[in-house]
């Protein structure tokens, strides 16, 4: 992709809305996701109208079949499938975001200091760049997550309740998910840094932090939103494999994940628990990818498909 | 050569390095002390009895002395025992090793012998149907969560119509062919994950390729179309192609933990997420080395095959970059 379009292309936000518009996948896609957060904003509302709630087991109705009240049937604690996945859409959706834009702020920051900077700091940290794209990142992921957070200095009482397990999860994806932006970031650094604008503004003495900040970071502003869109589906993805593993999100609070951490041994006795957390991620996971390339072809007609 | 060859051995040196004292520090932070671990299933040792078992094994020490004994160890060979199996890591972990191999080359073989033709078709025929059909399979195979795509195939291959096992590795017994049936669905599992991707670049690559002035040049000359596209154009494309296989290696093997463990497979991503869970943290350590170990080994020959396939690039100018 070529970043010194997407700079051209920013400053016609008609035309981008024109190409956007005419992209059906992602429109379909964009349209899809607003439905399902909506849906999930709207979990307590859909919790009171069915008279059920979420959270309550009743094992008296293990794996009800749907009906009036359990639109999709009871899951093996008695509980409703329907309102707990918006619920856990709700938790998966912003773990998503929030990792996503976490990973985007610590990859913008890399790629504006390489790019801008070069010389060793370039090298150092593209070095360092490559070498964690090369890992084998999930083993590393379970061992963050596995980490006893009251041995770092967390307070036992906070270390162990459901919302550490939340924040954990955001900030461990995070931590490893910042190469691509960090990459494309730098690459469209590269080409803005030698633009005349940037030369006036260093001519006239202006600090480097101001120059990255107040000339180059406007002008590079797509690649990042494409990134940090295609990578929130990424995240979901990742969150959804570490709560199924039984190392993400504490099961008392609904998510996408941990709703299928007992499917594979419930899999002969109730294959339709395993299937609607399954295909809700995949259909969610698939609309953030169709979007955010077709945000990439809105934004940079140059690589649009021939 | 020589030169290119000892710059990424040291390479590997630094990444293997950084990454066993990172993860024997975050070992370090891990609930569940071994020694605690001894104590609490045993009643007939004291608390007493622990700090004594703690100075003998050095855990009284601090982290960052433990970690150079362990290195000290480590460099003169000695790569411990695992905990829970009595047995010295390397023994397990190789063994588990060929088994992850396996896994890992035959589905990296069939993504790759189906995502060549499926982008050069893709690329050949640029907003056909058939296009479209083969990106719409391509954003379906990178948003599928790999572990729900598993339980899938379990509930329809194994559960419902009983074609194939639902996991294990089968017995010695069942001979080649009966321990073939337990590959098939943790091959495709791995595969389709992979193939989608590959697919994507594949086409990516040949639009690229297709659209320079020697292809433009072979078409006007009359050479056929099926070895302007094959003989000029994927000989080209196979280039970026390979650095991002390469490059996936890493991913690959995150994968393979995912569907090692869906399966029951016995190989070395399921056995790192065993002994993870299980407090077994020499052989957790000394396995995610050795994975990523094998990640840049894979990365390393990529380039050597990026040399052999470009007649350009020589070794000086991969010693330059």
């Amino acid at each position: 992709m070529s970043a010194a379009e997407t700079v051209v292309a920013t400053r016609e936000p008609s035309l981008f809305w024109q190409r956007l518009r005419r992209n059906r996948a992602a429109m379909v896609s964009a349209v899809i996701l607003a439905l399902i957060t909506l849906l999930a904003l709207l979990a307590p509302v859909f919790e009171a109208m069915l008279g059920v709630d979420a959270t309550r087991v009743d094992l008296f109705n293990q794996y009800a079949p749907p009906d009036a009240s359990h639109w999709l049937g009871t899951d093996e604690a008695g509980r409703d499938v329907f309102v707990r996945l918006l619920y856990g859409g709700r938790i998966s959706l912003l773990v998503g975001l929030v990792a996503a834009i976490g990973a985007a702020l610590i990859g913008t920051t890399i790629g504006l200091l390489a790019g801008y900077h070069g010389g060793w700091l370039d090298a150092l940290l593209m070095r360092t760049t490559d070498g964690v794209i090369a890992l084998p990142l999930l083993p590393l992921l379970i061992i963050l997550a596995a980490v006893d957070l009251s041995k770092v200095g967390v307070p036992a009482e906070i270390a162990n309740s459901e919302a550490a397990s939340l924040y954990r999860i955001v900030f461990i994806i995070a931590i490893v998910g910042w190469t691509t932006v960090a990459r494309l970031v730098r690459a469209a650094t590269l080409s803005v840094r030698t633009r005349e604008f940037v030369r006036a503004a260093e001519a006239m003495g202006m600090r480097p932090t101001k120059i990255m900040l107040r000339h180059i970071l406007p002008n590079i502003v797509s690649p990042i939103v494409v990134a940090t869109t295609l990578s929130i589906g990424a995240v979901i993805l990742l969150e959804s494999v570490l709560s199924f593993l039984g190392l993400g999100i504490q099961p008392s609070i609904p998510s996408w994940g941990n709703m299928l951490t007992n499917a594979q041994e419930l899999a002969t006795r109730a294959p339709a628990l395993a299937v609607w957390p399954g295909a809700i991620i995949f259909i969610t996971v698939m609309a953030f990818n169709f979007l955010g390339d077709g945000l990439q072809d809105a934004l940079d007609p140059r690589a649009t498909r021939r | 050569m020589l030169a290119f060859l000892t710059r990424r051995l040291i390479g590997m040196g630094i990444v293997l390095m950084a990454m066993s004292f990172i993860v024997f520090m975050l070992i370090g932070l891990m609930p569940g002390d071994p020694i605690d671990i001894m104590i609490a299933s045993n009643p007939d040792l004291t608390p007493a009895d622990g700090e004594r078992l703690k100075r003998l094994y050095g855990l009284d020490l601090p982290l960052w002395e433990r970690y150079g004994n362990w290195l000290g160890g480590v460099l003169s060979g000695d790569l411990g025992y695992s905990r829970t199996y009595n047995q010295p890591v390397m023994d397990i972990l190789l063994h588990r090793l060929g088994n992850t191999v396996v896994l890992l080359g035959l589905s990296s073989l069939v993504a790759i012998a189906i995502a060549i033709p499926l982008g050069v078709l893709a690329a050949t025929r640029p907003q056909s149907p058939a296009d479209s059909a083969i990106n719409l399979f391509c954003f379906a195979g990178i948003s599928v969560p790999p572990f729900w795509l598993a339980l899938v195939f379990i509930l329809l291959f194994a559960v419902g119509l009983g074609w194939l096992p639902a996991g294990g590795m089968g017995s010695p017994e069942d001979g080649v062919l009966g321990r073939l049936e337990f590959l098939v669905l943790p091959v495709a599992t791995l595969t389709i994950a992979s193939l989608a991707g590959y697919t994507r670049f594949a086409r990516a690559a040949m639009i690229e390729v297709l659209r320079q002035d020697y292809i433009r040049t072979a078409r006007a000359k009359g050479l056929s179309p099926g070895r302007t596209v094959f003989g000029h154009g994927l000989r080209n494309a196979m280039l970026p192609l390979t650095t991002i296989i390469a490059l996936d290696f890493g991913t690959l093997f995150s994968g393979a933990l995912i569907t090692e463990t869906m399966f029951g497979y016995l190989g070395m991503g399921k056995l790192i997420y065993d002994s993870i869970l299980g407090n077994d943290f020499n052989l957790a350590l000394v396995g995610l080395l050795l994975a990523t170990l094998v990640v840049l080994i894979g990365n390393f020959l990529a380039d050597i095959a990026y040399a052999v396939l470009d007649p350009r690039i020589s070794f000086r100018a991969l010693e330059a970059a």
